[in-house]
């Protein structure tokens, strides 16, 4: 295959790869270290930087402004030189990311449940949205093995979750996780230690937890496992090459309508030529589209591999209704993972409710005194002025606090666009989000409020407040480019290949059919390796 | 000075002073609990090296106040000073919160209000924290239920 850069423009041409991949995060280290076997020539262009682990908040006394400064979750805020900007005004949920290596790992909350057998089947079981054209039992020995290489703290014989062998021991319930458990027993309802992506001891090694307690925005020990300690190093080792504050701009074509390669702006900001045999997106389900719709050309007018119109569409990003209240007594707070356990107890469908599909709750230690004081004035918990230090002191570390983590649907209208007039710093379109909560999640999202309610009341709680959608961005970036069997309904096939440009791969949670609800990134990474596995096993036939 | 000079220096002068005595009003000393205010010099001079990213919404925060206090805030009495900033604090929105915000995220790291929450002022890397690991035999109420996940291999139930 001729790999041919636009002939009219005068660009540096860097040598040949046989497979690049755009993106160090959760998706593209697991898929560029899983090819790494292959002996093939693979590079990966990353627009951010490596994070050391000396640079994490928690290292300093600052750890918790941080998080509203160079570690926010908003790039839009955060605004690094590495960042590019996002307009979500038309959204009623912000956008979080993180550009770097390890990407949305580097800031995520490491909590790793996978999706259910039943959420591959929705269209099946539920009458609803569509079926995916795999199942989960296709992807149940990749969940297993990402599990083995990332490092799972959890413990089997969950009886609302299907059967698995987590690597670790769970995370302590501690004094919060205890008074949960006794409000869920009180009340007949499921609970389980969740699955979480953390060493509770050392683990290929990485050092065990010693409870930081600030886990998102990066852990300085080193215990969670974001994918620039798990999967980049032994890709590393294997001779993946890897580039950073490497920008791709465009995915350039050829005369066959194959992906020839990249148009990318390297760390001097000059613009230069990266040809590859095969390209593999691993940019998130809004950089991808993005991506996508700026590699549009003559041949592809609306975009590379957008046929169905479907790139950009179906944004789903999981609405996550938080409620909180406090006790009497002290708790955990920031000592410790953030996360302590969940409930599945409304997680699939029950014909008796006033919606489909389900949610899981999920059950959160505490914060630290910053964050407390910083949302409990923005939530008018916290007064000012005289009584402020009396109400503090009910308010730090007394905090219970439950996410609702609301299966969202897909839907067209929720989209990803090319902004007109935002740019990045390279002058990129940016994207543009168009989202709002459909009806059904809407009662979902009621119906979890009112249960979370109940359990805290249950748990001795007062002061009971709920944040709906606004304050709440889990970054959970899906849909955008549909996986499916019909080229007219969805963007990629059954193996993560893209339906109209045959070299081009995408292996982010822009494939997700549906979005469950669970948090995405254990089963974005078992599907980076089943497509992975895919190519490997069809690398004479792959472009056929 | 210019505005866009004013925008890239930071706060003028006659807004550090508006935004001391805020800060003041907004989280006051306390002999009861042992506590200084958040106009203390160590923590208003973190305030104020600290705006960043909030630099702008803080400034809007306190034209809102000088447009509520009718003019020179720091020329009120105690009791209208007050009035006014509890009326800018009452006000949703924003610019509140990143003014609450900047004030807050300076306050609750000085070491003196650590000692007073009972708080060790140290950051939580590298010695980390003590956790508890709570009442496992909680669990034993759940263990043993009967599957709750839907195995969509058989009957789809």
């Amino acid at each position: 295959m001729a790999a041919l850069a636009d002939p009219n423009v005068d660009r540096p041409t860097d040598d040949i790869v046989d497979v690049l991949v755009i993106g160090a995060g959760a998706s593209g280290a697991v898929v560029a270290s899983s090819l790494a076997e292959t002996r093939m020539k693979i590079l990966c262009l990353e627009q951010g930087d490596w994070v050391k682990s000396s640079e994490f908040p928690t290292n300093g006394r600052d750890w918790e402004a941080r998080r509203y400064a160079d570690f926010d979750i908003s790039p839009n805020r955060r605004a690094r030189d590495t960042d590019y900007p996002i307009n979500d005004d038309n959204s009623i949920m912000k956008i979080a990311n993180f550009n770097g290596v390890g990407g949305g790992t580097i800031l995520f909350t490491a909590h790793y449940p996978r999706m259910h057998p039943s959420d591959f089947r929705v269209r099946t079981l539920d009458g609803i949205a569509d079926d995916w054209p795999i199942d989960y039992w296709a992807l149940e020995p990749y969940f297993a093995e990402n599990d083995r290489i990332t490092g799972v703290a959890g413990l089997a014989g969950d009886p609302a979750y299907p059967p698995h062998e987590p690597t670790m021991p769970p995370v302590p319930l501690g004094k919060s996780g205890t008074r949960y458990a006794q409000a869920m027993n009180q009340l007949g309802w499921h609970w389980w230690p969740s699955d979480i992506a953390l060493a509770t001891t050392d683990y290929n090694g990485r050092a065990k937890c010693i409870n930081l307690g600030h886990c998102t925005p990066g852990c300085a020990q080193g215990a969670k496992a974001s994918v620039d300690i798990t999967y980049w190093p032994q890709a590393l080792r294997a001779r993946v090459e890897l580039r950073t504050r490497c920008r791709v701009r465009e995915i350039t074509t050829n005369q066959h309508g194959m992906a020839s390669g990249v148009i990318y702006y390297d760390p001097k900001g000059v613009e230069r030529f990266q040809p590859a045999e095969i390209v593999i997106l691993a940019a998130n389900g809004i950089g991808t589209p993005r991506l996508l719709l700026n590699s549009a050309s003559p041949r592809f007018p609306d975009g590379l591999a957008n046929s169905s119109g479907l790139v950009g569409k179906n944004l789903m990003l999981h609405p996550w209704p938080q409620i909180l209240g406090y006790v009497e007594d002290e708790l955990d707070g920031d000592r410790g993972p953030q996360t302590v356990m969940w409930s599945k107890e409304f997680y699939e469908t029950d014909t008796a409710r006033d919606f489909v599909r389900g949610y899981t709750l999920q059950f959160a230690r505490g914060t630290g005194p910053v964050n407390e004081a910083i949302t409990s004035m923005a939530a008018g918990r916290l007064p000012w002025g005289k009584d402020h230090h009396r109400i503090y002191r009910t308010l730090l570390y007394h905090r219970l606090m439950i996410g609702v983590a609301c299966e969202d649907l897909p839907e067209e209208h929720n989209r990803v666009t090319l902004d007109p007039v935002l740019k990045d710093s390279h002058g990129i379109a940016a994207p543009r989000i168009d989202y709002t909560v459909s009806e059904n999640t809407h009662r979902m999202m009621e119906h979890g409020i009112a249960r979370a309610s109940e359990i805290l009341a249950t748990a001795g709680a007062k002061n009971i407040g709920c944040s709906r959608t606004l304050l709440n961005s889990p970054g959970h970036l899906l849909g955008t480019a549909r996986m499916g069997l019909d080229p007219t309904r969805s963007v990629v096939n059954e193996w993560g290949r893209c339906h109209d440009v045959k070299n081009l791969f995408i292996v982010d949670g822009s494939i997700f059919v549906t979005s469950g609800g669970v948090n995405p990134t254990s089963t974005i990474q078992a599907l980076a390796l089943y497509i992975a596995d895919s190519i490997k096993k069809r690398l004479a036939t792959l472009f056929d | 000075m210019s505005a866009s000079e004013i925008l890239t220096a930071g706060l003028t002068s006659t807004e550090f002073r508006d935004l001391r005595r805020l800060a003041g009003i907004m989280v006051p000393v306390s002999a009861e609990y042992g506590v200084p205010g958040a106009d203390d010099e160590t923590i208003f001079a973190d305030i104020a090296r600290s705006l960043g990213r909030d630099t702008s919404a803080v400034r809007m925060a306190l034209a809102m106040l000088r447009e509520i206090a009718g003019g020179d805030f720091c020329s009120l009495d105690v009791e209208n000073a007050e009035t006014a900033a509890m009326t800018l604090l009452s006000r949703n929105g924003p610019v509140v919160t990143a003014l609450g915000r900047a004030v807050l995220q300076c306050y609750y790291r000085d070491d003196r209000v650590m000692r007073g929450l009972g708080l060790e002022a140290v950051a939580p890397f590298p010695k980390g924290r003590p956790l508890e690991q709570g009442d496992w035999s909680l669990l034993d109420a759940v263990r043993g239920r009967p599957r709750m996940w839907r195995d969509d291999r058989g009957t789809g139930e």
